[in-house]
C-alpha cells in the first residue's frame, strides 16, 4: 500500500512563548523554534503502522520552504521512505484551498491508495484534508482515531464523535483520512536518526512541475484573507476553591459531577 | 598422622583397589568442568568488548578489599558475619581438597609447604574450618527454612522461589564436610587401634566426633567408613563442581574475577561502544543493548557472579514503591535466560530483543540510577550501566515513553527540558532584592572570572529553585569569589540526558556547553546541582576542577571565611538527606554534615538509612517527567524516614530532592510538621555578615516563593 501524509512545520507551541508582533497581524516569530505539527507525527506514525503490517511504502510531503525539510527528515527518520517538499515562490500567501490544491496536483501525479493528514493544522483550520479529498474525489473522514485495513481494498475506520464517543466506518481506498492524536504513541525521534537521514536527497517540484498556476494557488487564488490576531481578554469563569483540603475535593467532585465530567 | 597410613595395610589396599575407580571421577569430573566452564565461556567470548585489564594495582586493591576481605558483607550482620566464616573456611579447605583428592590416586601425596608441624597445625585447622562451615551450613538451611528473610522472597512476577535450590546447595556442601570429616576421623581411630593409641586432638570438630564415636568400631568396618566417606567427598566434590556452574553458587568460582575487573570509575557511564571515540559514533548502527549479545563480556560475568543474595533489592528504592523493577531480577532473568539461549549442548537460539522477551519497558525506564544496589552488592555486579545501554537500545529504536518525549525535544531545540527560552536562562538573577546585593557577571570569551557558577537547567527556571541559586550565589559572593555565570550559552548538563540513553542528544549539549566553559576561561566549576556535579566531573572531559557548593561552604567554614550565627529556632531537629549524585556516586557525606554541624544551635539526627545507604528521593532530571508504575512515591517514603528519626527538618543539597520532598511532605501529609531546605539556602540564611545586604533572605524568601507555588 502506497501510503501520503501531508505534514506541515508549526512553531511549537509547548517550546515557545508566543506573543503578536507590534503590527498585531501576526505572531513574533523571531525566536521561535518550530517542529512537526503534532496530529501530523500520530498520522506518520499511523501510516508506518500499517505499511509494516499491509506492507508498502510511506511517502510525507509537505509545502513550504527549505526550512521545512526539517521536519520531513525527522519524519524520514521516524522510518517513512521518501520525502517530497513542494516549494515554489508563487505558493506563498496561499489558503486552505491553495494549500490543498497543490496537494491534489501532487497526489495527480503519483499513485496513492491511502492519503493521511493530521487533525489540524496547530496554525490553521482544519481544512486542507477535506478539500484536498474533494478535489481527489476520494472518501474522507475526519477525526480518526482508528484505522483497520480490512481483506481487498477496504478499511474500518473509528471516528471520534462528541462527548467521547466512536463511531466505526467503513470506507474504500483510496481515501483521504485526517488522522486525531491519541490514535497511537509515536516513536521516539532522536538526533542521531535525523543524522542519519541527513544526506538523503529529498526531491522538490514547484509550480511548473505540479501544473499550477497563479490562477490556482498564491494570494491572486486566495479566498480567505487574515485581517487579524489577537489575544482574547480573560474571561471571568474561574471559580477558586478556597476551603480546607476535604472541603475543596468534596465541592470538586459535586462541581464534576454536576457539569458530566463524572459518570 | 599421614605418615602412619602405609601400615595400615588394609587401609592402603582398600586405596590401591580404589585408584582406578578414583582416578576415573577426577578425569570425569574435571573434564565435565572443564566443559561447563567452556561453554559458559561461549557467550563471553561473543559479547562486547570491554577494557577491563588497566590499572592493576586499583584492580589488586579491589581484589584484597572486596573479595579476600569480604569489605561489603557486614553491612547485613547475620548473613554478612555466616558468609565470612564460610568464604574463610571454604579458603582453608582449599589445600586439604587438594590434598584428599590426589589421596585418592597417591596414598602419600602431601600437599608441598604441608609436611611435619605445620601439616599438623593446618590440619587441626581446617578440622575447624570443616566443622565451621558445617555449622553455618545448618544454621543457613535453618534461616531459610524458619525464619525466611523477606529479601530471598521471590515475588510471583518474576517466577518459582529459590528456596529449594539454596537449601539443595546448603545441603550438598554441608555433606561434602561430613564426608571429609568422616574420611578422617575412621582413618584416624583405625591408626589408632592399629599403632599407640593417639587422642584425635581437635576437641569438638567434626573429625574428632566421627573419631570419638568409632574409636570402639573394628577395624574393617572404620576402612568400610574410610573408603565411603572418601567416595562420598568425591562424588558430592564433583558434583558440587560441576553443579555450581547452574545457578547461584557458581559465584564461588566466578567472584574473583568478577571484582578484579569490577568497575572502576563510579558515577561515570559506559560509552556507547567501547573503543569507539564519540566521533566515530556516528558510524555505529545500533546503540545500546537490544540482544543478549550486546551486554559487555564483564556484564555477562555479572549474570553469572550474582549470588541471589537480595541485598540490591532490598536497598533498591524502586522496588521499595513497588515499581516494576528489581535490581536482583535483571541478574536472574537475564542469567536464566543465557543459560537457555546458550544451551550445554547444540548451537544456541535465536536472538531475542530482550526488552519485551525478558524485561519490560517500564522495568527499564523506573530505574533512577540512584546506585543502591551497586553500593550493596558483595560481589560488585554493575547494574546502572546496564539500564543505560538497555535504555539506548530502547531510545534506538525509538521507544521512549510519550511523557519523555516533549522534554528530550525541548532538550535538542532549547537546551532545556521544560522548553523555556535561552535568553531566559539568566532571569533568575533579575529578582529585585537580590539585584541589589549582588551582581552577576556572565561570562563569555571577553568577560573572564577565576570561578564559573554552573547553575544547570532546574535552577535556572524553576521559581522555587532559583532561590538555591541565588543562595549559591549570595555565598559565593560572600567569600570574595570572583565568579560569573554561563547565561544563555548554558546549556542542560545532560546527565539524565545520558542516564536516559540519548547519547546523541547528551553528546550535543556537552559539546555547547564544554564550548562555552572553555570561552569563560573559568579555573574552577563550581555548581549547586549533584547531577550537574557529576556530570561535569565524570561525563565531560578536560573542564577545570568542579566542586559542589557543600564542599566550597565547608572549605570556607574551615578557613574561617564563613562564619554563622545561631540559630533562631532552637525547637527545629535537622536531618540531612544525602542526595545520590553527591553521596554515593561522589563519596560527599562529611562536607555537608560540617556544614550543618557548624552553625550553632543546630539539633542534627540522622535517618536510619544515610550515607551510602540514603534512600533516592525519586530522582531528578528526565525522570521528574516520566510517569512511573509504583504503589507509593519514594519521596513519601523518605519523609516518613525523616519524621521516624526525629527530625523535622530536612536539609538536602539537590534541587530535585527538594522538588521531590517538598511534594512528599504534601502527599504524606505532614505540610506544617516537615520542612525541607537546601544546604545553601541554610548557610546563606545563616552567613554572619557583615553589613546584612538589603533585605537578605535566604529561608524567608525560599518560603516566600515556595508559599507562591510553582
Amino acid at each position: 500500500m502506497e501510503i501520503l501524509v501531508c505534514v506541515r512545520r508549526v512553531p511549537d507551541t509547548s517550546e515557545n512563548e508566543i506573543t503578536l508582533n507590534g503590527a498585531g497581524n501576526d505572531i513574533e516569530r523571531d525566536e521561535l523554534v518550530y517542529s512537526i505539527n503534532e496530529p501530523d507525527n500520530y498520522a506518520v506514525e499511523e501510516a508506518l503502522q500499517i505499511a509494516a503490517k499491509a506492507g508498502g511504502n510511506v511517502t510525507v510531503v509537505t509545502v513550504g520552504g527549505e526550512e521545512d525539510e526539517e521536519i520531513l527528515r525527522r519524519e524520514m527518520a521516524m522510518g517513512a521512505s521518501q520525502g517530497v517538499l513542494l516549494t515554489d515562490t508563487a505558493f506563498n500567501g496561499s489558503d486552505g484551498r491553495g494549500i490543498a490544491a497543490i496537494l491534489n496536483a501532487f497526489v495527480q501525479k503519483g499513485k496513492y491508495d491511502l492519503i493521511l493528514t493530521g487533525v489540524q493544522a496547530e496554525d490553521g483550520g482544519a481544512q486542507v484534508g477535506g478539500m484536498l479529498a474533494a478535489m481527489l474525489d476520494y472518501p474522507f473522514a475526519s477525526l480518526v482515531n482508528s484505522i483497520e485495513v480490512l481483506d481487498g481494498r477496504k478499511m474500518k475506520i473509528g471516528r471520534e464523535i462528541e462527548g467521547g464517543n466512536k463511531e466505526i466506518n467503513e470506507m474504500d481506498l483510496p481515501c483521504v483520512l485526517s488522522i486525531q492524536t491519541g490514535i497511537n504513541e509515536p516513536r521516539y525521534v532522536g538526533m542521531k536518526g535525523i543524522r542519519a537521514v541527513a544526506s538523503v536527497p529529498i526531491p522538490s517540484y514547484g509550480a511548473g512541475d505540479l501544473g499550477l498556476s497563479a490562477g490556482n494557488v498564491g494570494p491572486a487564488a486566495a479566498k480567505v484573507r487574515r485581517v487579524d490576531y489577537f489575544v482574547p481578554s480573560l474571561g471571568k469563569g474561574a471559580e477558586m476553591l478556597n476551603g480546607s483540603r476535604e472541603e475543596n475535593v468534596e465541592k470538586l467532585v459535586e462541581l464534576l459531577a454536576a457539569k458530566g465530567g463524572l459518570k | 598422622m599421614l605418615d602412619g597410613i602405609e601400615s595400615v595395610s588394609q587401609i592402603a589396599a582398600w586405596l590401591a583397589s580404589g585408584r582406578t575407580l578414583f582416578l576415573i571421577i577426577h578425569i570425569l569430573g574435571v573434564a565435565c568442568f572443564a566443559y561447563i566452564i567452556y561453554r559458559r565461556l561461549v557467550p563471553l567470548l561473543r559479547a562486547e568488548r570491554d577494557p577491563r585489564f588497566d590499572h592493576l594495582s586499583a584492580r589488586l586493591g579491589k581484589f584484597f578489599k572486596y573479595w579476600l576481605g569480604q569489605w561489603k558483607h557486614p553491612r547485613y550482620k547475620v548473613a554478612g558475619f555466616l558468609h565470612i566464616l564460610i568464604f574463610a573456611g571454604f579458603l582453608l579447605l582449599v589445600a586439604r581438597a587438594f590434598t584428599v583428592l590426589f589421596v585418592g590416586v597417591a596414598p602419600n601425596f602431601v600437599m608441598p609447604g604441608f609436611s611435619g608441624r605445620t601439616g599438623e597445625f593446618y590440619e587441626a585447622l581446617t578440622d575447624y574450618a570443616a566443622t565451621i562451615v558445617f555449622l553455618c551450613m545448618i544454621f543457613a538451611i535453618v534461616r531459610r527454612l524458619v525464619f525466611k528473610p523477606a529479601r530471598y522472597e521471590v515475588p510471583a512476577r518474576y517466577g518459582n522461589a529459590h528456596k529449594a535450590d539454596a537449601i539443595f546447595l546448603l545441603v550438598l556442601i554441608a555433606i561434602l564436610m561430613v564426608a571429609d570429616s568422616l574420611f578422617e576421623g575412621a582413618k584416624a581411630a583405625a591408626l589408632a587401634q592399629q599403632g599407640p593409641p593417639v587422642a584425635y586432638e581437635t576437641i569438638l570438630s567434626l573429625p574428632w566426633i566421627f573419631n570419638s564415636a568409632l574409636a570402639s568400631a573394628s577395624v574393617h568396618r572404620l576402612g568400610s567408613f574410610y573408603f565411603s566417606g572418601y567416595l562420598l567427598h568425591e562424588v558430592t566434590f564433583y558434583f558440587l563442581l560441576c553443579y555450581r556452574p547452574f545457578g547461584i553458587q557458581f559465584h564461588v568460582e566466578t567472584s574473583l574475577f568478577n571484582i578484579f575487573f569490577g568497575k572502576l570509575n563510579k558515577g561515570a557511564v559506559k560509552p556507547v561502544r567501547w573503543g569507539v571515540s564519540d566521533e566515530q559514533l556516528e558510524q555505529v548502527k545500533s546503540y545500546g543493548v537490544k540482544t543478549f549479545e550486546d551486554f559487555t563480556w564483564k556484564h555477562m560475568l555479572d549474570f553469572y557472579t550474582c549470588a541471589d543474595c537480595g541485598r540490591c533489592s532490598d536497598n533498591c528504592p524502586a522496588n521499595a514503591v513497588g515499581r516494576p523493577l528489581s535490581p536482583r531480577f535483571i541478574s536472574i532473568k537475564a542469567r536464566d535466560y543465557a543459560f537457555q539461549h546458550y544451551p550445554m549442548f547444540g548451537a544456541p537460539g535465536d536472538g531475542k530483543p530482550l526488552v519485551g522477551n525478558i524485561y519490560s519497558e517500564d522495568e527499564i525506564w523506573s530505574c533512577t540510577t540512584c546506585g543502591a544496589c551497586e553500593e550493596e552488592c558483595p560481589l560488585l555486579v554493575e547494574y546502572i550501566d546496564k539500564i543505560v545501554d538497555l535504555r539506548r537500545g530502547l531510545v534506538d529504536d525509538g521507544n521512549v515513553p510519550q511523557s519523555l518525549q516533549k522534554p528530550l525535544k525541548a532538550l535538542e531545540s532549547r537546551g532545556n527540558p521544560y522548553g523555556k527560552m535561552e535568553k531566559k536562562r539568566a532571569d533568575w538573577v533579575n529578582e529585585k532584592v537580590f539585584q541589589q546585593s549582588c551582581a552577576i557577571k556572565t561570562l563569555d570569551k571577553n568577560n573572564g572570572a577565576d570561578t564559573l557558577y554552573f547553575v544547570d537547567s532546574i535552577t535556572s527556571y524553576d521559581n522555587r529553585m532559583q532561590s538555591i541559586g541565588r543562595a549559591t550565589a549570595r555565598i559565593l559572593d560572600h567569600t570574595g569569589e570572583n565568579f560569573g555565570i554561563l547565561g544563555a550559552a548554558e546549556r542542560d548538563s545532560g546527565h539524565e540526558v545520558r542516564r536516559f540513553g540519548e547519547e546523541t542528544l547528551f553528546l550535543a549539549l556537552r559539546d555547547q556547553n564544554a564550548e562555552a566553559i572553555k570561552a569563560s576561561g573559568a579555573k574552577r566549576i563550581v555548581t549547586a546541582d549533584p547531577h550537574a556535579y557529576n556530570a561535569l566531573k565524570k561525563d565531560y572531559k578536560d573542564l577545570p576542577p568542579v566542586e559542589h557548593i557543600s564542599q566550597v561552604i565547608a572549605h570556607a567554614v574551615k578557613s574561617g571565611k564563613i562564619q554563622f550565627k545561631p540559630l533562631e529556632n532552637a525547637d527545629k531537629v535537622y536531618t540531612y538527606h544525602d542526595p545520590c549524585y553527591l553521596g554515593r556516586h561522589n563519596g560527599v557525606y562529611e562536607d555537608p554534615r560540617n556544614v550543618l554541624d557548624a552553625i550553632p544551635g543546630l539539633k542534627r539526627v540522622e535517618m536510619t538509612r544515610c550515607r551510602d545507604r540514603s534512600f533516592c528521593c525519586g530522582g531528578g532530571g528526565l525522570m521528574l517527567f516520566y510517569e512511573p508504575k509504583e504503589d507509593q512515591r519514594m519521596g513519601v517514603k523518605r519523609v516518613q524516614m525523616a519524621a521516624e528519626a526525629g527530625a523535622n527538618v530536612i536539609v538536602t543539597a539537590c534541587p530535585f530532592c527538594m522538588v521531590n520532598i517538598e511534594d512528599a511532605i504534601k502527599v504524606a501529609g505532614l505540610d506544617g510538621k516537615m520542612s525541607v531546605i537546601d544546604l545553601a539556602e541554610l548557610a546563606d540564611q545563616q552567613l554572619k555578615r557583615k553589613i546584612p545586604p538589603a533585605g537578605a533572605t535566604g529561608f524567608a524568601e525560599a518560603q516566600q516563593e515556595c508559599l507562591g507555588g510553582r
